[in-house]
């Protein structure tokens, strides 16, 4: 399990405008990149100075690709991060204020307390 | 020495600025209500007319992240870049600059090192809105030199409630003993009860009214008896899975003293969590 590295995933593409585009059409394509190229970078390093050991599960990387935001909750993702930059890609789609974030909070509604474990 | 002015505490809720500065067809119902809450709460900061404004709040995963993650944090800057991309996106909010004030910047480090708190400390720092917002309902001109001060109530493992508590009681007493002669007022906001992210998110009031009650009961009596009998790190998830945001406000609480009674309380039930608004006057007391 590598709930960090998915809120990497998470964290990296929110604050980044043309990766919340990418990852809103193509999510399979920017997940596989993602876990190639930037997985491993430590954020305020050089390149050159990397990590080498960070990958997603299984199903760490499928419930990314699938955009499967109630699948990250269960796998324990933050749910901030997951909330953010769900609504960043998905709430235009939605003609009621809200309407995507109450929609979201349906889907997660089969969760009951105590939810899962966000620690990292 | 330094007076403290004012001590605030409030909620931070990002879809103010939003909400007051709509005109028209897009404007909520809830707006003139909440501009009519929010212009009275700014008058009891401006009355105490400060100088320098201790600013506490809490990064929302943009700045600091978990390859580095402090617990609590002190500025130290002479400018402060505010707001982010992704609030500007979410929130509308408005890119800001303020100054800083690092001369008790670098005294409340030092000092609060010396009284046992290891804080860490940035000398490049970008605010988010859990700065922003206050100074946007409370002090719209951002025309005062902050002191910003960041905890962790985001990222677990967080520090015990009590902590937050000790660190207010540390600020107000060094603010006291601070020779200078600026009137400093103290603000930190935080949250009642409140789900993001989960089932429970943007119903139709806060996810735990019974909490808030008690939450603003609390706060508006100086009870930190009760709130730190009742409130633990496990606890805070049952009212929302964001409610351990409530730990700045026990700092406040801190910061406002043992069984001080707030001289200005209000509140407003809103859809997806109550906002709460507290005002204290340490000089009227002395």
């Amino acid at each position: 399990m590598s709930k960090y590295l998915v809120n990497k995933f998470l964290f990296t593409v929110d604050r980044d405008p043309e990766l919340v585009e990418r990852y809103r059409a193509d999510p399979g394509g920017t997940v596989d990149w993602w876990e190639a190229e930037r997985a491993n970078v430590i954020l305020n390093l050089p390149t050159g100075e990397r990590s080498t050991w960070l990958t997603f599960t299984e199903e760490e990387r499928q419930a990314l690709a699938t955009h499967d935001y109630p699948k990250l909750f269960e796998l324990g993702a933050h749910n901030f991060l997951t909330l953010t930059l769900f609504i960043a890609m998905f709430e235009r789609d939605y003609d009621e204020p809200l309407g995507f974030q109450l929609e979201y909070a349906r889907r997660l509604s089969h969760f009951a307390l105590p939810y899962p474990d966000i620690s990292t | 020495m330094a007076t403290v002015a004012a001590v605030i505490a409030s909620t931070h809720h990002p879809f103010y600025y939003r909400a007051s500065t709509s005109t028209s067809a897009g404007r909520p119902p809830f707006a003139d209500e909440w501009v009519a809450k929010i212009d009275a709460f700014r008058e009891t900061l401006t009355r105490a007319r400060p100088d320098v404004l201790v600013m506490v709040g809490s990064d929302h995963f943009h700045q600091l992240w978990l390859d580095n993650m402090p617990q609590f944090l002190v500025g130290k800057a002479p400018f402060y870049d505010a707001n982010y991309y992704n609030e500007e996106r979410e929130f509308g909010l408005p890119r800001m600059f303020l100054r800083g004030n690092e001369e008790l910047s670098a005294y409340l480090l030092r000092e609060g090192l010396d009284a046992g708190f290891d804080l860490a400390f940035s000398n490049e720092l970008r605010i988010d809105h859990s700065v922003t917002c206050p100074l946007i309902t409370l002090r719209p001109e951002a025309d005062l030199p902050i002191v910003p001060i960041y905890t962790n109530i985001f990222a677990p493992p967080l520090p015990q409630p009590r902590r937050f508590v000790e660190l207010g009681k540390i600020i107000r007493q060094l603010v006291e003993a601070w020779p200078s002669e600026l009137r400093v007022a103290i603000i930190g906001t935080g949250h009642l009860s409140l789900e993001l992210g989960g089932p429970r998110q943007f119903g139709p009031h806060g996810p735990d009214p019974e909490f808030d009650r008690k939450a603003v009961e609390w706060i508006a009596s100086g009870d930190l008896k009760s709130a730190l009998a009742e409130v633990s790190l496990d606890s805070l998830w049952l009212p929302g899975n964001a409610t351990h945001g409530f730990m700045d406000f026990m700092l406040m609480m801190g910061v406002a003293g043992e069984n001080v009674a707030a001289d200005y309380v209000d509140s407003l039930d809103l859809f997806h969590t109550m906002e709460a608004y507290f005002t204290w006057y340490p000089e009227a007391s002395r």
